[in-house]
């Protein structure tokens, strides 16, 4: 009986670390693009929702099998990402950032509108890599879905980790987000690196979109509430905390599943909200969420 | 221009606009003239929302709340939840004539702005938007959870108590009647036009100055003897009060409430009109609220019903093809940021600059 129920309960926790580590994707590209642009990317789930569709015409239209899909769309998300950056948001970053945020949320619309258009509100069918089996360790059973999206998502996250750590470019990335004027002295081309930064966010944006699509079906407005699980668990991290965002998301992921399940009070109609309660009071008790440092300001 | 001409420049272009909002509806259709009363509605809320962002600093995501707060309240008071089985000290018998019911809303949204208030003086920025952004969630879904208080799902509807809603009987002012069009149309406008002298009032005085120094500089402001945290709750009180009576007179108008009627997009399209109108300015939010009203019902539906009239430039767009118009409003949206970077007001500010230079290269 115990023993049953704690398999239940493992297997909610696999699940929830699977969603999880799709809010942590989407997270950590609002973290990337907050770190280099200060603003909050609106139209981040919609430039992965656009690219997932790009995925399932190279599948379903062209007859790629799913990988080779897969790296081509990441190459064009990065072009993606980029162009974005240097047409759209270039020219508005300096001046006030709510209007950078109005821009995005411009976008938001107008890549909600140019998907409909394009491939119809219909919902589409997106294949799965990883197949419909699932394995039993020790009585827990997790399908090969959910391992799958934990491993593709750790893998594209410790690849950036190593991109940004451990390399000239990541050097440079990081010092155009943390000091553009000090940046640009030494030769950095900071605006540049801030176009690179919204490449490799939108390429962690599709890679949660192809990897959201197959689970819960490729539609129009697919991304639209792992935007505000990711926006979440990014806030819930510490906005600027690239850590935060990933260890946000698991948690998230994790704690939604639970609370769907064990508390009854919530069932299904209230897991958001009582979601983002949760993290409303961690906000109050630590302002600059659980990663991220208090801003410090000079007069 | 000195101050004092600002102002009268002010008065006299308020006082002009107050004259064609009195006669507009003699010159457009009944359907029409409510559509304008929407944006009254709009224009409300986004009065309330410049108070807290572009004179306060203070960013929300989640105005769309307060207006429901407003909506239900006004709703209550009218038909009361004893239908949907509420017994005890949450009870509300209802029968409130809804003119009356605005005031109240505005009200009892006021003191669920300054409670939020108290929290969220800890957070700022993004942190600060998500908070609020929480609540805006939060509320549709709480609204269907506990129903026996607001009739879940499907809400609460006027149609049960016809004789307090002019909406649905015909209302008779100095011996004229009123089509129910005209009637919301001046109902909303008049409140409107009131609120916005409000806002003026308070923002010009010690109070307006005590926001601004919070929005410009917290640390100067405090040392110069600006209570943060004061502010910062009656920023919060009096925004959501707006947006109170924005959600009161919007319940009216559509003569409904239901968990749906004021979702997510509405608080993100009220930051969207506040910065299209101008942050900081009282004047360009007519245009944001035109805005967002036009932008929110013709985005997804009644596309060539009505936009070719206000933006001829995407009027033109084949409307079989669905997807087309909300592309073609996000590329506005954006292009409207490129061109006007502090909103519709900054042309305004931008004219005032011209005439003082014009008058002092003169040599007046």
């Amino acid at each position: 009986m115990l023993a049953a129920a704690f398999a239940d309960f493992m297997q909610q926790v696999v699940s929830g670390f699977a969603s999880g580590g799709i809010y942590a994707a989407l997270a950590l590209a609002l973290v990337i693009i907050h770190r280099s642009t200060g603003v909050i990317n609106f139209s981040q789930g919609e430039m992965a929702t656009l690219c997932t569709y790009i995925a399932w015409t190279l599948t379903f239209n062209h007859g790629w099998s799913y990988w080779p899909a897969f790296v081509a769309t990441l190459v064009f998300s990065f072009v993606f990402g980029l162009a974005t950056h240097r047409i759209v948001i270039r020219p508005v970053e300096r001046g006030n950032v709510l209007r950078v945020v109005i821009v995005t949320i411009g976008l938001l619309i107008a890549f909600n509108g140019f998907v409909v258009w394009q491939w119809s509100g219909e919902p589409k069918a997106l294949q799965s890599p990883f197949g419909t089996d699932t394995i039993d360790v020790g009585g827990v059973v997790i399908s090969w879905q959910d391992v799958g999206t934990i491993l593709v998502t750790l893998g594209i996250v410790v690849l950036l980790w190593l991109l940004f750590q451990f390399t000239k470019l990541g050097l440079a990335l990081r010092a155009a987000a943390v000091n553009p004027e000090e940046a640009r002295l030494v030769g950095v081309r900071v605006s540049w690196m801030l176009g690179l930064g919204w490449g490799l966010a939108a390429v962690l944006g599709a890679v949660a979109g192809m990897l959201t699509a197959p689970t819960v079906g490729l539609d129009p407005q697919m991304m639209q509430p792992i935007l505000i699980y990711a926006f979440a668990a990014a806030v819930l991290g510490g906005i600027d905390s690239p850590l935060g965002a990933v260890v946000g998301g698991l948690a998230l992921g994790v704690l939604l599943n639970l609370i769907g399940v064990y508390v009854d009070f919530v069932g299904a109609e209230l897991k958001l909200p009582v979601a983002l309660l949760v993290i409303f009071v961690v906000l109050i008790v630590r302002p600059s969420g659980i990663f991220g440092r208090p801003e410090v300001k000079r007069v | 221009m000195t101050p004092r001409q600002k102002q009268l420049v002010g008065f006299v272009a308020f006082a002009a606009f107050v004259v064609v909002v009195a006669l507009l509806p003699a010159f457009i259709s009944a359907f029409r003239a409510q559509q304008f009363a929407f944006v009254g509605i709009y224009l409300i809320a986004l009065l309330g929302l410049n108070i807290l962002t572009g004179y306060t600093g203070q960013i929300s995501l989640g105005h769309g709340a307060f207006m429901a707060v407003g909506g239900y309240t006004t709703a209550l008071l009218m038909v009361g939840n004893e239908q949907f089985g509420q017994t005890g000290a949450l009870a509300i018998e209802g029968g409130m004539k809804d003119v009356w019911t605005i005031p109240i809303a505005g009200l009892v949204a006021g003191l669920v702005g300054l409670a939020f208030g108290f929290p969220a003086l800890r957070l700022s920025g993004l942190y600060l938007a998500l908070a609020t952004f929480a609540v805006a969630v939060a509320t549709p879904s709480a609204a269907k959870r506990f129903q026996e208080f607001t009739g879940g799902g499907s809400g609460i509807n006027l149609f049960g108590v016809p004789e307090l809603t002019a909406g649905l009987t015909p209302v008779e002012i100095f011996g004229r009647e009123l089509a129910f069009n005209d009637w919301l149309y001046y109902l909303c406008w008049t409140v409107a036009l009131v609120l916005f002298a409000g806002a003026w009032l308070i923002l010009r005085g010690r109070t307006g100055r005590a926001f601004r120094a919070v929005r410009d500089s917290e640390t100067a402001a405090v040392s110069s003897g600006v209570s943060l945290a004061r502010y910062k709750i009656l920023a919060f009180g009096i925004s959501a009060a707006y947006a109170g009576v924005a959600g009161s007179l919007y319940t009216i108008a559509i003569t409904f409430v239901n968990p749906d009627t004021f979702p997510i997009a509405l608080s993100i399209f009220l930051l969207v009109g506040v910065v299209v109108g101008g942050l900081g300015q009282l004047g360009g939010l007519v245009f944001g609220a035109i805005f967002i009203h036009f932008m929110q019902i013709e985005w997804a539906q009644q596309m060539d019903a009505v936009v070719p009239d206000f933006l001829p430039i995407i009027g033109d767009i084949d409307t079989d093809t669905p997807g087309a118009p909300a592309l073609a409003f996000g590329a506005v949206l954006i292009l409207l940021m490129f061109f006007l970077p502090n909103g519709v007001g900054g042309i305004f500010r931008r004219a005032g600059q011209a005439l003082t230079s014009w008058r002092y290269s003169r040599g007046a």
